[in-house]
């Protein structure tokens, strides 16, 4: 039985819309040389990211910073890195933002993995040397439970606005929700993770369901029985002699309550099929071509095909093969009868 | 011969650019991201928390796709989106194979001189996609546009 886990769907949803902490102010003001350690890194060429001149050739006012480093001007380094590990060693990690209640209620559901799935970042205008960023986060979307190919789990959108102040204003010191008041938004950056349960996801679902159970009845147990013990019974009448499928309590022919069951060949011919393809249960495999068998001993017979639906013509010739699925249900599968092809 | 939107039609493909996943660059582009996170940097410490190796960040693979763009269009190509679905992580030893498809050109009432060019790119490595998506930029429109 898989473990319980509780639904912090009510708790979660307050939380969308609230800032995901503190406006943060950038440590540095944008600078060459933060720009000179990302071009040379990324192995970017462009010379509009240091050379002034061509800058202004390419149409911008100045050298500007390359501008998929916007979220590297707002990193807290490695200073903070280490701190951050030290506390969570020591198990006192005290932060109640909005971020981390939101984080800590996917681990108490579970969804203790995360993965980051979407970053999309939009810029209003270049930055330049001396701008001072500032970073207004917020949670923008909590998702439903989905399954998804890594587990079950939940995604979650922040919005991250950046705004720009000078230098000189930043350093004035007021707070940094105060600046933001007087600051000129540059870009937008919308991140997206999934937090998941670990082991839930497609590689561990690849274990498939057994088939729905028929009903049992006093009047199909036989059939059921048989399959099991490796025989395809058909329910004869012994009044009439009429063969009957699927069971009845009585003979359509006679009336007669009487019967017993013959064991057929499993020989016949295909007299009609259907393939399906919706709804799909994750028991069958799909697409799913479904016969109706005319037996040789004279009645039809509802039962799976063998092989790709594309290959059965009406007419064709079919032979049984009786198929254990698991310990409780046996089932006729026709194939291709290849004796008696041409 | 900077580009211009006049040469630039829908289906147009970039020339693919090829980067080999080097530790070097995996590192250097961490810390010039100023992401310290261990898995960028310390295989020993990534491979504990049940990564195969240390992977590329987030912020580099944002870098390299606007990188890749660049490249192609010459500095008078201005970015104004990057978007990125991230896909099979970038270990050291891989390649990433970036791709690029012109997906719209819109030049708009050619008040502003420039037109907004939007590419589908890909960088898939050895173990699939590890990024998809859609950088939007503007170029100058050309003389007779």
């Amino acid at each position: 039985m898989p473990t319980e886990f509780p639904d912090h769907s009510d708790a979660l949803a307050k939380l969308v819309g609230e800032p995901s902490g503190p406006v943060e102010l950038s440590p540095e003001a944008v600078n060459s040389a933060m720009i000179r350690h990302w071009v040379e890194a990324m192995g970017d060429r462009n010379p509009v990211y240091l050379d002034r001149e061509a800058a202004r050739a390419a149409g911008y006012r100045d050298v500007i910073a390359p501008q998929t480093m916007l979220q590297a001007w707002i990193m807290k380094g490695l200073r903070h890195t280490l701190d951050l590990e030290a506390a969570r060693a020591a198990g006192t990690v005290a932060s109640n933002d909005a971020n981390s209640t939101m984080m800590a209620l996917f681990d108490d559901e579970g969804r203790t993995s995360v993965v980051a799935t979407n970053c999309d970042q939009s810029y209003v205008r270049p930055l330049y040397l001396g701008d001072r960023l500032l970073v207004r986060s917020s949670i923008e979307a909590i998702s439903d439970p989905k399954q998804t190919g890594l587990g079950h789990g939940r995604f979650a959108t922040s919005l991250m606005e950046f705004f720009a102040v000078s230098n000189e204003v930043a350093e004035r010191g007021v707070s940094a929700e105060e600046l933001v008041s007087q600051a000129e938004l540059v870009g937008t950056m919308r991140f997206r993770i999934l937090k998941f349960r670990p082991g839930t996801g497609a590689t561990a679902v690849v274990a498939k369901p057994p088939r729905p159970r028929p009903a049992i009845t006093e009047d199909n147990a036989f059939y059921f029985e048989g399959l099991r013990a490796g025989e395809l019974r058909i329910q004869h009448c012994t009044d009439c002699g009429t063969l009957r499928h699927p069971p009845l309590p009585g003979c359509g022919t006679c009336t007669s309550l009487n019967w017993d069951y013959v064991v057929s060949e499993g020989k016949g011919e295909l007299y009609s099929m259907v393939v399906n393809h919706y709804p799909q249960v994750p028991a069958f495999d799909y697409p799913l071509p479904i016969g109706l068998i005319e037996l040789d001993e004279g009645t039809r017979l509802v039962a799976n095909l063998e092989g790709d639906p594309e290959s059965w013509a009406i007419g064709q010739r079919a032979t049984a093969e009786i198929r254990a699925l698991d310990d409780e249900l046996s089932l006729p599968f026709f194939h291709h009868d290849d004796t008696q092809e041409d | 011969m900077a580009m211009t939107s006049s040469t630039l039609e829908v289906g147009l493909e970039l020339p693919e650019l090829s980067i080999p996943i080097t530790r070097t660059l995996i590192v250097s582009t961490a810390i010039a991201s100023r992401d310290y996170q261990d898995v960028h940097h310390d295989h020993v410490l990534a491979q504990e928390r049940g990564s195969k190796d240390i992977f590329m960040n987030i912020l580099t693979t944002n870098g390299l796709v606007g990188r890749y763009v660049t490249d192609w269009s010459g500095p008078t190509g201005h970015l104004q989106e990057v978007n990125i679905r991230l896909g099979a992580p970038n270990y050291p030893g891989d390649t990433m194979v970036l791709t690029g498809q012109v997906a719209s050109v819109e030049e708009g009432d050619g008040t502003s001189g420039r037109a907004t060019v939007t590419v589908a790119i890909r960088g898939a490595n050895g173990l699939g996609d590890h990024v998809t998506g859609t950088v939007r930029l503007t170029v100058p429109m050309g003389a007779n546009s």
